[in-house]
């Protein structure tokens, strides 16, 4: 590696990075400080903490944690989900048909989003498949919600505990197993821990994804709230508050994100 | 060790059968119900049939949609990989001043929330490329905003390329005294290339398939295939033909990546993440 800086090489991505990216970033966050005109709803540059604070009190505060709570029941389905789905794929499954159901978990990865959501109406709806089969719907709304987005996140949270999985040594589970140690105990006690930093790396998508999620909510979601349908009905009328609203969801992030770091997560990502 | 048997391993199976079906269970259905013969879904379908399919295929909404996806996404990929190999080849080959900041700036496209990228996209459209430049949102702003988040795409698979690279070509090269730029078109590029096309397909795929920014980005005269299915999801009398244009874009979507697991292999697969 030379030790130089390539301005020609950085000359064009920066550009674009800096005025196309960082510069819009930087204008929308200096937004969530401005305020809005009630009358001409024309946006007032200036410096107030008015939008926080009305983000503090009730319906907004009530979205936050609303979002917050579905993003952690998503999570923890998922993780819920995926380990002993991928404990079957790594331990379980004979060695030359592992590619295969790994193959079988990433294709709908990378089938459209949109359609992954949209699926989930002819699911839940009245008369759906759902109701047909099982004798019963959730409806569109919470339940349907945490439904829906634990179904898109769930191969984001497969993906890296699986790969914990393979990178288990063998020869810790013959120490717990030569130590006395039954299957649920070594399972417990040195499977667990180990996976750890996989599964936390896990989290950091459906976390986040959860979070600033409003095209699944606004399908399956009917007329439940969280804080990107927040951010989409406050975009036209008051932007500064929109602003507002997606200052947090990135402040909540880079929280998780920092109390994950310690966990060894980001290098699993 | 640790080989569950019995009772436990057919516990074990059934839960992977269950979540199997989970994942597979709603994409069959939405395949099926374009076929179904009723305007209206009921479960199961009464009847089938491929009319739908015919009128999706003639009808000028969804056409026009696919033209502006496909516009897009070539757009946005060739941005992405002029930019993306240049950013990969600056950061793997060189080590200077504000390196690191680099490396996060080219992440915080995706690892940020599409809609906080959208919103700043779409405020920077308004209040600068409208009134200055006389830019409006279309298809120029769908490449845009597409264009910055598959620069990190082209950059993974590139970066994951060179430094399995190596240097020691590229400097047997320069030793046989090659300047830099010949030893990028006669060394370097040829042993990228895979990687590259790799990379491309996966940002087109990305791209043909996004739909967070795009709401904010592109004008109400030009949706990508997603916002056309977005905008007429709710609407009861363009429901059969939104299911065949579902099942277009998750074969679409499946399409590029597949293709670019054949070419770049497992290296190709995990980048998209």
């Amino acid at each position: 590696m030379k030790r130089k800086t390539p301005y020609g090489l950085l000359a064009a991505p920066l550009l674009w990075l800096v005025v196309a990216y960082l510069g819009a970033l930087a204008s929308i966050f200096a937004t969530a400080f401005f305020t809005t005109d009630s009358f001409t709803n024309e946006v007032v540059p200036g410096f107030s903490l008015d939008n926080f604070r009305a983000l503090a009190t009730g319906t907004y505060a009530g979205i936050v944690g609303r979002t917050l709570l579905i993003a952690a029941l998503v999570t923890v389905l998922c993780v819920g989900l995926a380990v002993p789905f991928a404990f079957v794929m790594a331990r379980v499954v004979p060695a030359r048909w592992r590619s295969v159901g790994l193959a079988l978990v990433l294709v709908p990865l990378w089938a459209s989003y949109l359609v992954k959501a949209y699926a989930w109406r002819a699911m839940l709806q009245p008369e759906g498949v759902l109701e047909r089969t099982l004798g019963g719907t959730p409806g569109y709304g919470f339940v349907a919600v945490v439904l829906t987005l634990t179904y898109l996140w769930l191969p984001y949270m497969i993906l890296p505990v699986y790969a914990g999985f393979e990178r288990l040594p063998e020869s810790h589970l013959e120490a717990s197993a030569d130590l006395g140690g039954s299957d649920w105990a070594t399972f417990r006690r040195v499977v667990l821990p180990a996976l750890g930093p996989s599964i936390a790396a896990g989290t950091v998508f459906t976390f986040s994804l959860s979070l600033g999620d409003y095209i699944a909510v606004s399908i399956v979601g009917g007329k439940l709230q969280m804080l990107g349908t927040a951010v989409l009905q406050n975009n036209v009328l008051d932007l500064p508050f929109a602003a507002a609203l997606g200052t947090v969801s990135v402040v909540i992030m880079v929280i998780y994100l920092v109390a994950m770091r310690r966990t060894g997560a980001l290098e699993n990502l | 060790m640790l080989r569950p048997t019995g009772v436990v391993r057919w516990a074990l199976w059934a839960f992977a059968g269950f979540v199997l079906a989970f994942v597979y269970v709603p994409l069959i259905v939405v395949g099926i119900n374009s076929f179904n013969r009723d305007r209206t879904f009921g479960w199961p379908p009464a009847g089938f049939t491929t009319q739908w399919w015919q009128t999706a295929l003639t009808a000028p909404g969804p056409r026009e949609a696919l033209v502006t996806s496909v516009y897009a996404g070539l757009g946005a990929t060739v941005i992405a990989l002029v930019l993306g190999t240049l950013l990969s080849l600056a950061l793997t080959r060189f080590d200077f001043f504000g390196r690191s900041v680099v490396n996060l700036l080219v992440v915080l496209p995706i690892a940020l929330p599409g809609i906080v990228t959208g919103l700043a996209l779409q405020s920077a459209i308004s209040n600068v490329l409208t009134p200055v430049l006389g830019i409006s949102a279309g298809l120029f702003t769908i490449i845009v905003g597409h264009a910055t988040f598959c620069i990190v795409v082209i950059f993974n698979n590139v970066t994951a390329r060179l430094r399995r690279m190596g240097t020691s070509l590229e400097l047997a090269s320069a030793d046989l005294g090659a300047g830099p730029w010949t030893t990028f078109r006669r060394v370097t590029f040829p042993l990228l290339r895979s990687a590259l096309v790799a990379g491309g397909l996966l940002a087109f795929g990305l791209s043909f398939d996004e739909i967070v920014v795009t709401t904010f980005t592109a004008g109400p005269g030009t949706p990508t295939l997603p916002i056309w299915i977005y905008n007429n999801l709710f609407r009861p009398t363009q429901a059969p033909v939104v299911n065949v244009v579902a099942v277009v874009l998750v074969v679409l979507s499946i399409l590029p990546v597949w293709l670019a697991q054949r070419i770049g292999g497992r290296e190709a697969g995990a980048s998209r993440l």
